[in-house]
């Protein structure tokens, strides 16, 4: 509790020192992260050119801070510790290969059916070659379950570490049953082999560049629903719930109804963020909802200052950055440097980079 | 049990501020529009049982609160007075008995969230504040208004909602902390907070456990001025173990021992009883 306090004292004693400073960096991102897809539409031999290896890695970036953002909705402010985002992200982007599968496949099933010899689509793939509904599922899949989870969970005022718990078992088992041929979801190769999007080709620099820019879109999208809410009186309501739930209660308020509005939010979040991703990574498939990869989304959330709006899109900006860099560098020592990074981070800037650089400020 | 349900002080004039004997019409000026009650009872406790693995908290208790009363609860560690406020409040279910908030509203059978919005506030024993929350904020979110999700989205402070909590503050002399978290308040300040946090909720019960653990004597004596100012327009119930602050609020007390009622009766009454010395002197 003191924690939390001792970060808001931070966030107020910075927002008087350097709104301006912090303004001008933002929008300086914000500008060169606009620009990167124009540029990638320059010629290769441009000085200027960004390559699609580039262009595809910090638009998969940018899809993570999205589910960091959503985390630490959830996280940082009514005091979920979810660890299972990342089985809404899959959601969302098995949505949108159901419709990218649909596609590439033309007016046959897709390949993956026929090698199993189905002669026709399950049922829930119904409508799916159609990009409305497509999107529709982006949002209702993960939305429902989150809906159904969230309900029962908080109907049995199920907490900390044990709500934790289960969010996660909820992704692993989700992991398994996509793993599963029956499924109808391709087994443990997902989705890949995507052509094209509405007709573009999935691979022309346009429409890289173009889904980028959705994504920048959708990133500056959440983080202004954050402000929103964060500056609201559900923002407070929340943070009323992490810290005494049952005053909460005693002063009228049902805490079932906000926790479960922030739960479904944030898996909303996740699902248009994997929307997303999967166009432009190329591929879906379960390990997205393995366990690890929730972890991980908790590490870039704690990493860059939970309980702030930017801070987690530092923690995933960083962490994914310098994973990028050293599975190249240096393969076999990612793993460490991610553990020893975390503990760090644990022993050393219980606040984060966030707290880290308003710390420097301070002085 | 239920004799009479009105203590009768309560019916002596000298007791009705208004002097428009609110008892005679048969509606007291603490209760709120929706809240029954006709027989001048706002809080009905019959025959309740608790137990807790085998541990009797509350035997056959019989209580009953006045519209308008300033009641005080006293009793010896274990006496079962905060399982008797987790009762009213929701928290605790009993095993058996009655308990009745105005003539109609049954609060066996609602929420700790529905009693809370039916008029029952409560200070914990432990001053319990948002802590990460400034005093402003801690205030805004107790006050009483639509507190369902939707309406806390679109919500923005009325002016006569400021004005309220502007007044509250002062009440609460805490003014020039308004901007302050919550988490960086005394003790004593955090207590006037919880209190007046209860205040903007406007309840017409107000259950207060232990409200002047910790505060200065000054501090103590103008709580005591704040509660009498309260009575009379809400209905209080005080836990509190400090026998002189008892004595400048109460005109009434009740003695819990072992989860029932010992003794009943004005402060000196009640220190006068035999039993009541041999529970808190062990004779």
């Amino acid at each position: 509790m003191t924690q939390a306090l001792n970060q808001t004292l931070l966030a107020r004693a910075t927002a008087k020192l350097g709104p301006q400073a912090s303004l001008a960096v933002g929008l300086l991102v914000l500008a060169v992260l606009l620009a990167m897809p124009l540029l990638h539409l320059l010629p290769a031999d441009h000085a200027l050119h960004v390559s699609a290896y580039g262009l595809t890695l910090v638009g998969k970036i940018l899809c993570y801070a999205i589910v960091a953002l959503a985390l630490d909705l959830v996280w940082g402010y009514a005091g979920l510790l979810s660890l299972g985002h990342g089985l809404f992200f899959a959601l969302g982007g098995y949505a949108m290969g159901m419709y990218l599968m649909r596609q590439s496949a033309g007016d046959g099933l897709p390949a993956f059916m026929s090698f199993l010899a189905w002669s026709e689509l399950p049922w829930y793939w119904y409508g799916t070659s159609n990009f409305l509904w497509a999107l529709c599922l982006v949002v209702l899949a993960p939305g429902l379950l989150a809906l159904v989870f969230g309900f029962f969970a908080f109907r049995s005022r199920i907490k900390g570490v044990y709500f934790s718990i289960m969010t996660q078992a909820l992704t692993f088992a989700g992991m398994l049953l996509f793993f599963r041929n029956e499924t109808g979801f391709g087994g443990n190769n997902g989705f890949t082999n995507f052509r094209t999007i509405l007709g573009f080709d999935i691979t022309a620099p346009g429409t890289r560049a173009f889904l980028f820019f959705c994504t920048v879109v959708l990133l500056v999208g959440s983080l202004v629903l954050g402000f929103a809410l964060a500056r609201s009186k559900v923002g407070r309501v929340l943070t009323a719930v992490r810290d005494a739930e049952n005053r909460l209660m005693f002063c009228g308020y049902d805490p079932r109804g906000y926790k479960l509005f922030i739960w479904v939010l944030s898996a909303v979040l996740c699902g248009l963020a994997g929307a997303l991703y999967v166009p432009q990574v190329g591929i879906i498939n379960p390990s997205e909802m393995s366990p690890t990869n929730s972890i991980e989304a908790a590490i870039w959330v704690a990493l860059g200052g939970r309980g702030t709006l930017i801070g987690p899109l530092l923690g995933a900006g960083l962490v994914n950055g310098m994973k990028s860099w050293f599975t190249v560098a240096f393969p076999e020592y990612w793993l460490f440097a991610l553990g020893a990074l975390f503990i760090v981070i644990t022993l050393f800037l219980p606040k984060g980079v966030i707290g880290l650089l308003r710390k420097e400020k301070d002085q | 049990m239920r004799a009479a349900p009105v203590p009768e002080f309560m019916l002596e004039p000298a007791f009705d501020p208004a002097g428009s004997g609110r008892d005679a019409v048969g509606l007291g000026s603490a209760a709120a529009k929706g809240l029954d009650v006709r027989h001048g009872t706002i809080l009905t406790l019959e025959g309740i049982n608790v137990s807790f693995d085998g541990f009797r908290a509350i035997t056959d208790l019989n209580l009953y609160i006045g519209v308008g009363e300033l009641r005080c609860i006293i009793g010896p560690n274990g006496a079962g007075k905060t399982t008797m406020m987790d009762v009213i409040t929701g928290k605790t279910r009993p095993d058996n008995g009655v308990a009745y908030f105005g003539d109609t509203l049954d609060l066996t059978q609602m929420s700790e969230v529905e009693i809370a919005q039916a008029g029952i506030g409560r200070k914990f024993q432990k001053p319990t504040v948002f802590e990460a929350l400034s005093v402003f904020e801690n205030l805004e979110l107790a006050l009483k208004t639509d507190k369902s999700v939707w309406a806390s989205l679109r919500a923005r402070l009325s002016g006569a909602q400021k004005d309220r909590i502007e007044e509250v503050l002062t009440t609460i002399r805490l003014e020039s902390s308004r901007h302050r978290p919550a988490g960086l308040l005394s003790h004593g300040q955090k207590q006037f907070l919880e209190i007046g946090m209860l205040l903007v909720q406007d309840p017409q019960l107000l259950l207060l456990d232990e409200p002047v653990a910790g505060m200065t004597d000054a501090e103590t004596e103008f709580t005591a001025e704040l509660f009498k100012s309260l009575a009379r327009k809400h209905s209080l119930m005080v836990v509190e173990h400090d026998m002189g602050f008892v004595g400048t609020i109460a005109d009434h007390v009740t003695v819990l021992h072992q989860g029932s009622v010992l003794a009943e009766g004005s402060l000196e009454d009640v220190q006068a009883n035999e039993r009541v010395i041999e529970v808190y002197l062990g004779r």
